[in-house]
């Protein structure tokens, strides 16, 4: 399978990258950070035993300009496109956010606005090489409005819908979608906030986004009991989520 | 847990207030930091923050491998990368670390910095000597390239240094390659301590891995005795061709009441262990998982002390005093009815590169004790008895020794001081143990 991963520097896309680049698929990496770039390619060309470090370009979710030519990039240095991974998001709490709207927009803006400017570049060139899988970390966050992460949640709501939308509008088409919503994982992102039971661990996480990308799930949870515990948040009445701090 | 109340523990489980500050971008975090921290297998404080601190810097999600080459197995890494994800990448493909300690639950910075060694001590030294080059932030704030032949002094003091001459960002070592992914293994019975050591010895000529384990609180003639293991990398010929699978990992689930081990459980225990091997000697193939980690298919084995933990007590008696000085100090455990859980009895080559490196020529005797009220006393004891004899302990497992007997042991540690003090002049990088043997401010 050829792929391509925009975040497999760090956290959930690291560990993704290694599981996929381990059993031999072909890797193409996509980054806002040139330097990290080249560190992760060395490193998934030594995991994967390859004779050359996987091919890296330069792909900023805050820079709409980026995605195509990246896209296409990829898709000359792979020969075709088959699977797109997007696992890069913004990301900072809810107590920053609040304190400065700039901020908040340019989160909201990447999260939601920018990422679905990816994802539709990438649909049009899957689309155009007859189908392929297109796979993006939405988060649990965007299951249920909630008071630590009202923006975040809210981009990530909207990201969730449009994966929906386009699973609805393209699968016939030979458009796999698969929408990835991940509980709480230990990774950098989310170094120094607590981490509350069922927290997941980004290797355990990859194995799972494997499979659903390999069987097409639409929908999944990681860990997988998050899918149990939304099913309860989702339907908390709005009198307790006021109050929840969760 | 809320994290005002956070606690951070050493694998021996005593804890101080504090927490980890993970990232995987090594460079950003230690940057002003005042300690970084690997996996916490350190047995005491070597991990935990100095009382003033509140934050250590994790590295383990900085865990990328920057090159390797299949050529001559030099490999650079970040310093977060665990032995075990070392392992399980690239013995399948004929490489093996040069020197592994008993876990593989370790980083590499972490065995940089604690300067690890491994069965095969008596044959290829300590980790340190295997160290290619190091990447470390020091005190300062700049990054810094040292090797042997490069910034030597500083090179030579972080191999062993616990973690206080600088923040280890990298890693560069050169891995051995091996003829089989498999162990030729064999152990052979000891009736006693001396039996042991001399069994031991014997074992050392001949094989690159030895290492004896003896029962600690059998009485009598039979104190000491136990069970010498030694083997060797199997030749293409002896093994099967397929690697060994990584074993099952079990899991301690809860904390075991205290006193659960105690000198009758023990005894019984070790025991059975002395009776199963039976009078023979026994050979054969073995996982390296199982010959080189048999402790880490148990995760969370320190649980089984209980709340109030363990502490490991290793110290190395030097060659001249020969097996009477082990001997002894097995008496001495034995006269104050300490609980012995597990022995381990190692005997060791020549001292390493590292300023501070625990390792000597002589022999390494590691006692794992409850910790209970008598803990601190016994420590005292046995440490006056490794001054007496002219040895030292290891830091990696030291939660107790008092900075009077470690200053008495180490007469290295004007020298390693002074590099320190070179590139950290206000002592910026410190640890719980820094402050509590060597005397840093809090």
């Amino acid at each position: 399978m050829n792929v391509v991963l925009l975040g497999a520097t760090r956290g959930m896309g690291r560990a993704l990258a290694r599981r996929l680049v381990a059993r031999g698929d072909a890797l193409c990496l996509l980054g806002r950070d040139p330097a990290e770039l080249e560190r992760s390619a060395r490193d998934l060309q030594v995991r994967g035993a390859l004779p050359a470090p996987p091919p890296a370009f330069p792909c900023d979710l805050a820079r709409p300009e980026t995605f195509g030519p990246a896209l296409d990039a990829a898709a000359e240095s792979l020969g075709r496109l088959q699977t797109v991974i997007v696992t890069a998001a913004d990301f900072a709490a809810q107590t920053v956010l609040e304190g400065d709207p700039d901020r908040a927009r340019e989160l909201a803006t990447v999260d939601f606005a920018n990422t679905v400017g990816f994802c539709e570049h990438a649909r049009q060139r899957l689309l155009a090489a007859g189908g392929g899988t297109l796979c993006v970390f939405s988060s649990v966050a965007g299951d249920r409005a909630r008071s630590p992460v009202v923006l975040y949640g809210a981009a990530k709501a909207g990201l969730s819908a449009y994966l929906e939308g386009l699973d609805h509008r393209y699968q016939r088409q030979g458009l796999r979608t698969v929408c990835v919503k991940p509980g709480f994982v230990r990774t950098g992102m989310t170094a120094g906030l607590d981490p509350p039971p069922f927290a997941g661990d980004p290797d355990r996480v990859a194995r799972r986004v494997v499979r659903a990308i390999d069987r097409g799930r639409p929908v999944v949870y990681a860990p997988p009991v998050w899918r149990w515990i939304m099913l309860v948040v989702r339907n908390l009445p709005r009198a307790v989520m006021r109050r929840a701090g969760f | 847990m809320r994290s005002d109340e956070a606690t951070i523990a050493g694998w021996g489980r005593v804890s101080t207030p504090g927490r980890e500050l993970r990232s995987d971008d090594l460079v950003r975090l230690s940057d002003g930091a005042t300690l970084s921290r690997g996996l916490g297998r350190s047995y005491g404080d070597s991990s935990l923050p100095p009382p003033s601190v509140r934050e250590v810097a994790g590295t383990v999600l900085a865990d990328r491998v920057l090159a390797f080459d299949p050529a001559t197995g030099s490999l650079r890494a970040e310093a977060g990368l665990s032995l075990d994800a070392l392992t399980r990448m690239l013995l399948p493909r004929g490489w093996f670390v040069p020197v592994t300690p008993g876990t593989a639950f370790v980083t590499l910075g972490g065995m940089v910095a604690a300067d690890v060694h491994g069965k095969n001590h008596h044959v290829d030294g300590c980790f340190g000597a295997h160290v290619e080059a190091l990447r470390l932030r020091v005190a300062d704030g700049r990054i810094v390239d040292c090797a042997p032949d490069r910034e030597g002094e500083l090179f030579r003091a972080t191999v062993g240094g616990m973690g206080l001459t600088g923040h280890i960002l990298e890693v560069a070592l050169r891995m051995t390659r091996v003829p089989s992914p498999w162990i030729l293994g064999e152990s052979v019975r000891a009736t006693g301590i001396d039996a042991l050591l001399a069994e031991l010895e014997r074992s050392s000529a001949a094989w690159p891995f030895t290492v004896a384990w003896a029962d600690g609180v059998a009485r009598g003639p039979r104190l000491g005795r136990g069970i010498v293991h030694r083997g060797r990398w199997a030749e293409p010929g002896e093994a099967p061709a397929a690697a060994p699978v990584p074993p099952r990992i079990v899991r301690v689930p809860c904390d075991v009441p205290g006193r659960t081990l105690n000198r009758t459980t023990v005894g019984l225990f070790n025991a059975a262990l002395y009776r199963r091997h039976g009078r023979s000697r026994r050979r054969g193939l073995q996982s390296p998982f199982r010959f080189f980690y048999p402790l880490d298919r148990l995760a969370d084995w320190n649980r089984l002390y209980g709340r109030r933990g363990l502490t490991q007590h290793q110290c190395v008696l030097p060659q001249e005093h020969g097996p009477a000085a082990v001997h002894g100090l097995l008496e001495l455990l034995a006269r104050r009815r300490a609980c012995v859980c597990l022995c381990v009895v190692k005997n060791c080559g020549d001292e390493g590169l590292g300023t501070l490196s625990f390792p000597r020529r002589g022999t390494s005797v590691a006692i794992d004790l409850p910790i209970d009220d008598g803990t601190q006393a016994l420590v005292d004891a046995l440490n006056e008895r490794v001054i007496e004899l002219g040895g030292r302990i290891y830091l990696a497992k030291d939660a107790f020794t008092r900075p009077e007997h470690f200053r008495a042991m180490e007469p290295r540690l004007d020298r390693w001081t002074a590099v320190r003090r070179r590139w950290d002049p206000e002592l910026r990088l410190r640890s719980a143990q820094s402050v509590r043997i060597l005397g840093d401010p809090a």
